[in-house]
């Protein structure tokens, strides 16, 4: 099935969003589903991406990645009209949805991107969303126009102040837990450590809490277990159990250390490929 | 002339004439697989065992006694006409033999290689048993294995009846699916197999090592499908991408073949399962086969650990797969810790053999009790307990006991659990009234069709983690039933 891509755009530095034709996926997929990609059948390795929004109409999917390591590197150079290997989906358990009441959404980084289908439907399902968005610098920020358009309230924040307020997340959303009537659900997207924190916040409110985990994963339909995590101190797989799963019993010290198994490999395959695409420039320049 | 051809020169002419006696030909020496050399074969992914030459195949043909009820057939799950083939391998006719085969069996190149003779067709062998010995058998699986490597180059395109407007969807591309698909297609109906990975084939391309079953073979084997007109539909996911229900009531399929496989890893749910370095063999061999990670860095982007000392927990095909590939991976020390004893260990004799002769240590009557990390969340060691064999079991093998107080470390920095595999739930929960038993397989009749009318099950799915004979042998019935379902 040919995956081109029909519209990109480079939101930050290094956060790239695609809209890719995947017909069966724009219509099966529901709010907190991802999908599957590879590059190439024979050497690609196999990357989950949430799926951030759909047009069945159009019969694609949007998909918004950071550029960390070599495969979303080479994600990045692809152009319009380029087809994007094969894309396999969409997986894991949608997110629950349903009114109750007032709900704080948390994104950071990249993790604003599958936060905001889900946003978007807690929204539609009557919910007031209080939205809280993180980022190291006003640069790195992505999405906020989309957030505020379905937000009642929008707080930004960045670390070294560059917009909005100067503070980490978790900040605005103590303040949030703290008010009454408090929230009653905390929907938390972001890198580990980041939600890590913000569910040790609001547990101390007695707020619910669900984040949404990226852990390792090489097949993504439960045939593997890479992706396994504890919570509550039970064996679950992201992939099918999951993502979303309740942060209160996320064991996330465990799951940042599985996270960063293949650092040094992965460290290593991308300054090649840099390294590599460098003098592929150099040759061209000297042209 | 070698000694060898010299005597098989001589024992034709008598066979020829009709005068080879039972007795000379318990003589005839039995003939081993020429193999890699185990200590090269340590470094390299080739395949092992590297086949029969003409000689050696028709001395080990004329072993057979082509006895008059051929017990052989009965331990052949899909009744194989052993007795035929292996006489026309004798008179070395191979086209001939090979014809025989795939009256019964679709991939003889497949399982020739990978299943279990000597629990089967070799154990019911004349010859093993004048000899009290299963190893002395005829070679059956080596002389299959020969002919289908001969008939490689041969091989053409079975005959296709006419279309019937009918479709069938093939869930699923193992070796069940591939046989679905084979005869369905025959049969004159539209066929596409779906399949959840980038790459068809199931567990014969993301399980079976390369060196022992290249993956060329399953590449030309799925080719045949695609010249035979069947479609493919990789990454897509049945329950996921459309339903079962979907696909019958939607995109207009009037069957269904459902053939997932067992793929859900059992872990043994103890203590440090979700360190860093602790794998499941599914994972373990998806990332070396399919993903290709022993060429990571130079071509392929999968990481795999880089391990020094490895244990492999489990005594089956699978465990010595990712023992073995673990050795070539570049591990020093990889243990194989089995909680029975060898005799009950049931991985192919053959596998047990090459894997003690790649240098795996094999410590039987131990299980572990838990893993123990660094303090960095990465495996240190492994905390085990030794056993006894007490009285049998419902299995009828004699069950492992503990040793209290046993305890006993190994140091390893890697894990990998191969302690089996249940059934993906997937299919069953978005399949509304397909019928399951508690351990999540399919219930199906003696043809093969679930609960569903025009849906139809085989292979690891019904069986659990069973062989790929057998979910050969399912594909088999259950294409029979199908094609005949949609007669009217
Ligand atoms: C359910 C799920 C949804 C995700 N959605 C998105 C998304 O919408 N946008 C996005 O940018 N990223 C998302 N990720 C993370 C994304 O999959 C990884 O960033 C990607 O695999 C990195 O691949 P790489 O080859 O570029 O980098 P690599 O060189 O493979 O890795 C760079 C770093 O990324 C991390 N990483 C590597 N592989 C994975 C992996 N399979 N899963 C998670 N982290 C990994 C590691 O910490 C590693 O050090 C998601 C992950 C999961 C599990
Ligand atoms: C490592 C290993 C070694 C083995 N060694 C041997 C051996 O030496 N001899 C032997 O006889 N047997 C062996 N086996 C067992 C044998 O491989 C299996 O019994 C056999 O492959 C089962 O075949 P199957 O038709 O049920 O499908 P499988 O081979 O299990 O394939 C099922 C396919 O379905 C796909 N799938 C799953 N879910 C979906 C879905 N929802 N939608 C679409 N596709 C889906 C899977 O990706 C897979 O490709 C081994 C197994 C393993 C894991
Ligand atoms: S049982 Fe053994 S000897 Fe007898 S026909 Fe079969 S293969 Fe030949
Ligand atoms: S990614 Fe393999 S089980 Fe989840």
């Amino acid at each position: 099935m040919a995956h081109k891509i029909i519209k990109k755009q480079q939101l930050s530095e290094n956060v790239f969003t695609v809209d890719v034709k995947a017909p069966l996926i724009a219509e099966a997929r529901k709010p907190g589903q991802f999908v599957i990609v590879g590059l190439d059948a024979e050497i690609g390795e196999r990357i989950p991406l949430t799926i951030a929004g759909a047009d069945t109409e159009k019969g694609t999917i949007r998909l918004v990645w950071q550029r960390v390591g070599k495969t979303t590197a080479q994600m990045s150079e692809l152009n319009i009209g380029d087809e994007m290997g094969y894309i396999a989906g969409p997986l894991g358990t949608p997110t629950h949805i349903e009114k109750f009441g007032k709900v704080v959404c948390v994104g950071g980084g990249i993790g604003n991107a599958p936060l905001l289908p889900i946003a978007r439907a807690l929204k539609d399902a009557g919910n007031e969303i209080v939205t809280v968005l993180g980022a190291r610098t006003k640069n790195l920020l992505i999405l906020e126009e989309d957030f505020a358009s379905i937000s009642d309230e929008l707080i930004i924040v960045t670390d070294d102040g560059s917009c909005g307020r100067k503070a980490l997340v978790t900040e605005p959303l103590e303040e949030i837990c703290k008010q009454s009537p408090k929230p009653d659900l905390a929907m938390v997207i972001g890198p580990a450590i980041m939600m890590k924190f913000c569910s040790e916040v609001t547990r101390k409110y007695d707020v619910p809490t669900q984040v949404s985990l990226n852990t390792i994963m090489v097949d993504g339909t439960g045939m593997c277990g890479g992706c396994r995590v504890e919570v509550g101190g039970e064996t679950k797989f992201v992939c099918v159990d999951g993502p979303e799963f309740d942060g209160h019993q996320v064991d996330f010290d465990q799951m940042m250390k599985r996270q960063a198994a293949y650092k040094d490999l992965e460290k290593k395959a991308y300054e090649q490929y840099q390294h590599k695409c460098r003098i592929g420039l150099d040759a061209n320049n000297n042209k | 002339m070698t000694d060898d051809k010299k005597l098989l020169q001589e024992l034709l002419e008598k066979h020829n004439n009709g005068d080879l006696k039972p007795k000379e030909r318990y003589e005839i020496p039995p003939q081993g697989m020429p193999a890699q050399d185990a200590t090269e074969r340590r470094d390299n992914i080739d395949e092992v065992a590297t086949g029969y030459t003409e000689t050696q195949a028709r001395l080990e043909a004329l072993r057979c006694l082509q006895c008059k009820n051929a017990p052989c057939v009965a331990g052949c799950p899909v009744k194989i006409k052993i007795k035929d083939f292996v006489s026309a391998i004798a008179d070395g006719q191979y086209q001939q033999a090979l014809e025989i085969i795939k009256e019964n069996s679709l991939l003889p190149s497949v399982c020739g290689r990978v299943c279990p003779q000597e629990v089967q067709c070799q154990e019911k062998c004349t010859v093993a048993k004048r000899f009290k010995d299963v190893d002395k058998a005829v070679a059956i699986g080596r002389l299959e294995r020969f002919v289908a490597d001969w008939g490689e180059e041969n091989d053409s395109t079975p005959k296709i009846a006419p279309p019937t407007g009918k479709k069938v969807a093939v869930i699923g591309s193992g070796p069940g699916g591939v046989v679905v698909a084979t005869d369905c297609r025959r049969a004159g109906h539209d066929v596409t197999v779906f399949e959840a990975f980038h790459k068809p084939g199931g567990v014969l391309v993301y399980g079976i090592p390369e060196f022992r079953l290249p993956k060329a073979i399953v590449e030309r084997e799925i080719k045949g499908l695609e010249k035979m007109g069947v479609k493919f539909e990789c990454n897509f996911i049945v329950g996921r991408t459309r339903t079962v229900k979907q696909l019958l009531e939607e995109d207009g399929f009037d069957a269904a073949y459902i053939g997932v496989g067992a793929g859900l890893p059992r872990f043994m749910n103890i203590e440090g399962e979700q360190l860093v370095g602790v794998y499941s063999a599914n994972e373990y061999l998806t990332r070396a086969n399919l993903m290709k990670a022993y060429q990571f860095g130079e071509g392929a982007d999968t990481p795999i650990a880089v391990s020094k000392k490895v244990a492999v927990l489990g005594g089956g095909n699978v465990a010595m797969d990712a023992a073995r590939t673990a050795v070539r991976l570049g591990a020093e020390e990889v243990y194989l810790i089995y909680r029975r004893s060898e005799a009950e260990m049931p991985a192919r004799v053959e596998e047990v053999h090459h894997a003690k002769e790649e240098g795996i240590i094999f410590k039987t009557l131990q299980n572990p009790k838990r893993i123990l990390g660094d303090g960095d969340g990465y495996v240190k060691s492994l905390e085990c307990l030794k056993y006894e064999l007490g009285e049998p079991d419902d299995s009828g093998r004699r069950r492992p006991v503990p040793i209290e107080g046993s305890e006993f470390e190994i140091d390893v920095d890697t894990v990998i659990v191969a302690i089996g595999n249940g059934a993906n739930p997937l299919i069953g929960q978005t399949t509304p009234g397909l019928e399951m038993n508690k351990w999540g397989n399919i219930v199906v009749d003696e043809d093969c069709k679930t609960s569903l009318d025009g849906v139809y099950a085989g292979g690891d799915i019904v069986l659990g983690a069973a062989t790929v004979i057998l979910a050969m042998g399912q594909g088999r019935i259950a294409a029979a039933a199908m094609n005949d379902y949609l007669k009217d």
